[in-house]
């Protein structure tokens, strides 16, 4: 392997790990670690043309970046506890034939690198961005592209969160285990988030923002990897593997986007969907229910149906109902109406988002609006279900849904 | 690492000293404060008199000018502090998780900006 070979895979593959046990060292200080870690690239660059690839490039790139850390310690000593940790990485650095730190403990640094980015202390868009920017190796123009913010305005919001980190001593480290569940949910929410962000971008052809269901999958199988005995871990990645083995046949030739209705289930990734199921079962088997696993539950009835006609939906119904006792959300109701009206009738599906509509507080919400035009257009109203499609067209936003609701007005 | 923990609360919030509520509030407080005190972790706090009491100063142009009361109209005002030494930002939110106005006001958690003095 060439040396720019080895330095573009090293920067793919061991980066996050490096700048985990890196932030470690130095006592929490991303951004230290952070520039640390570049410069260690940079000498990367610079040496391993001439002198060869190391055998070890994860260890080589540790120990280097180590060292800078020390060079910038020294030029900005200012700090009486940044002087402790100087003293401290002085008299730990080993050489780089030495294994500084077994697989066990790189595992451990990026669980901790995960639990601080995703602090409930830091702003929800900021947990998002340094998560993608640390573990996913994203650069603040891709972050900026990705979550269509200027380029000022992320580095702003990362910056401002790598101080607060440093500054309100926000700890380096796995929760303890009483504050685990809580703080794990935090950070499968992120991971979650991040997935949806690209999923629901159907917008302009904008390769990045789909790449965030790729960032999403493989953080969702670091933390699945990391915690194997945590059922949600597990029920969030089965989730996210099963919804996005629907990715190709989500969009048609012209980039429309396609309703689950009307997907050619052949286009579906085969692999992904049993791979999905392989970690749902893994997840269930540990008996702690909860959302993502449910979630995963129905996306896996839906894998396995034939047709959209032949769909399990009584059962689907039946899992909506408990995800509404663990979560209850709009969002759900309508899903489970919806699915109520497949298993027993429209009518049985309206009677639920008849008794949402109820609530002033959704009468601006647009899902609630296409159901339910959906929903009477079925039971032959055609008048109420007109009325329903112009309220919802009135409130898209999305212009590829728009399109797709006036194309259903028009035929109703 | 020291933090300083503003206690909010609106006006009224807080029970009413007189009634049952009221005392197991207080007992709440002081057997949390000793807690805190024990732990070796509290370098200081009290609760204050109401935001009415406050007098609010400004130095201007070499004046000095004195207001009734805090600049700002809020909702919740500062109702008493700690200051507390603790490890990190996880301890000393479990601390303010802990006080009895949590339910009904906020905390704020500050880091302390230490400044050496020579």
């Amino acid at each position: 392997m060439t040396a720019a070979a080895a330095l573009e895979r090293a920067y793919r593959d061991e980066r996050a790990a490096v700048l985990a046990t890196l932030t470690r060292h130095v006592g929490g200080d991303l951004g230290l670690a952070e520039d640390a870690v570049q410069d260690a690239f940079a000498e990367a660059a610079a040496q391993w043309p001439e002198r060869g690839v190391p055998d070890r490039p994860g260890a080589w790139l540790t120990v280097t970046a180590r060292r800078r850390a020390i060079d910038r310690l020294r030029r900005e000593r200012a700090m009486d506890d940044r002087l402790r940790h100087l003293v401290r990485l002085d008299s730990d650095t080993p050489s780089p034939d030495e294994d500084p730190d077994g697989a066990s403990a790189l595992a451990d640094d990026r669980l901790r690198m995960i639990f601080t980015c995703c602090h409930p202390a830091l702003a929800p868009e900021a947990r998002i961005a340094l998560t993608l920017r640390t573990l996913g190796g994203l650069t603040t123009p891709e972050l900026a592209r990705a979550f269509l913010v200027r380029e000022a305005t992320m580095q702003q919001r990362v910056v401002r969160a790598k101080r607060k980190i440093a500054v309100a001593g926000i700890p380096y480290r796995v929760p303890p285990d009483e504050q685990l569940p809580d703080r794990l949910g935090g950070v499968l929410r992120v991971v979650y988030l991040i997935f949806n962000e690209g999923h629901t971008a159907t917008t302009g052809p904008d390769l990045v923002r789909a790449g965030l269901c790729d960032e999403a999958l493989r953080l969702a199988r670091l933390v699945a990897e990391l915690m194997p005995d945590e059922p949600e871990a597990l029920g969030l990645l089965a989730l996210l593997l099963l919804v996005d083995a629907r990715r190709a046949a989500r969009t048609d030739d012209g980039g429309s986007f396609v309703a689950l209705e009307h997907q050619d289930r052949t286009r579906w990734d085969a692999a992904r969907i049993e791979e999905g199921l392989a970690v749902l079962d893994r997840a269930v088997r540990l008996r702690r229910p909860g959302s993502y696993q449910l979630q995963a539950a129905i996306a896996a009835l839906h894998a396995e149906a034939p047709t959209f006609a032949d769909t399990d939906w009584r059962q689907i119904a039946a899992l909506y109902a408990r995800l509404a006792e663990l979560e209850p959300s709009p969002v759900v109701a309508i899903n489970r109406a919806v699915a109520v009206a497949q298993a027993d009738g429209p009518q049985d599906g309206l009677a639920i988002l008849d008794a949402l509509a109820a609530d002033p507080r959704l009468d601006r919400y647009q899902p609630l609006h296409a159901a339910r035009a959906e929903l009477l257009r079925r039971t032959g109203d055609a008048a109420a279900a007109r009325a329903a499609y112009e309220r919802a067209i009135a409130l898209t936003a999305n212009e590829r849904e728009r399109e797709e609701l006036e194309r259903r007005l028009s035929a109703t | 690492m020291k933090y300083m923990l503003l206690l909010y609360s609106a006006p009224g919030a807080a029970p009413d000293p007189e009634t049952p509520e009221g005392q197991a509030n207080r007992k709440a407080w002081l057997s949390l404060t000793d807690e805190m005190d024990a732990a070796g972790i509290l370098l200081g706090g009290d609760a204050l008199q109401p935001h009415t009491t406050a007098t609010t100063l400004r130095v201007r142009d070499g004046e000095t000018l004195l207001t009734d009361g805090p600049f700002a109209e809020t909702k919740e005002t500062l109702a008493g502090f700690y200051l507390l030494d603790v490890a990190d930002l996880d301890a000393a939110t479990a601390w303010a998780a802990r006080m009895p106005i949590a339910p009904y006001g906020s905390v704020e958690l500050r880091p302390v900006l230490e400044i050496a003095r020579p």
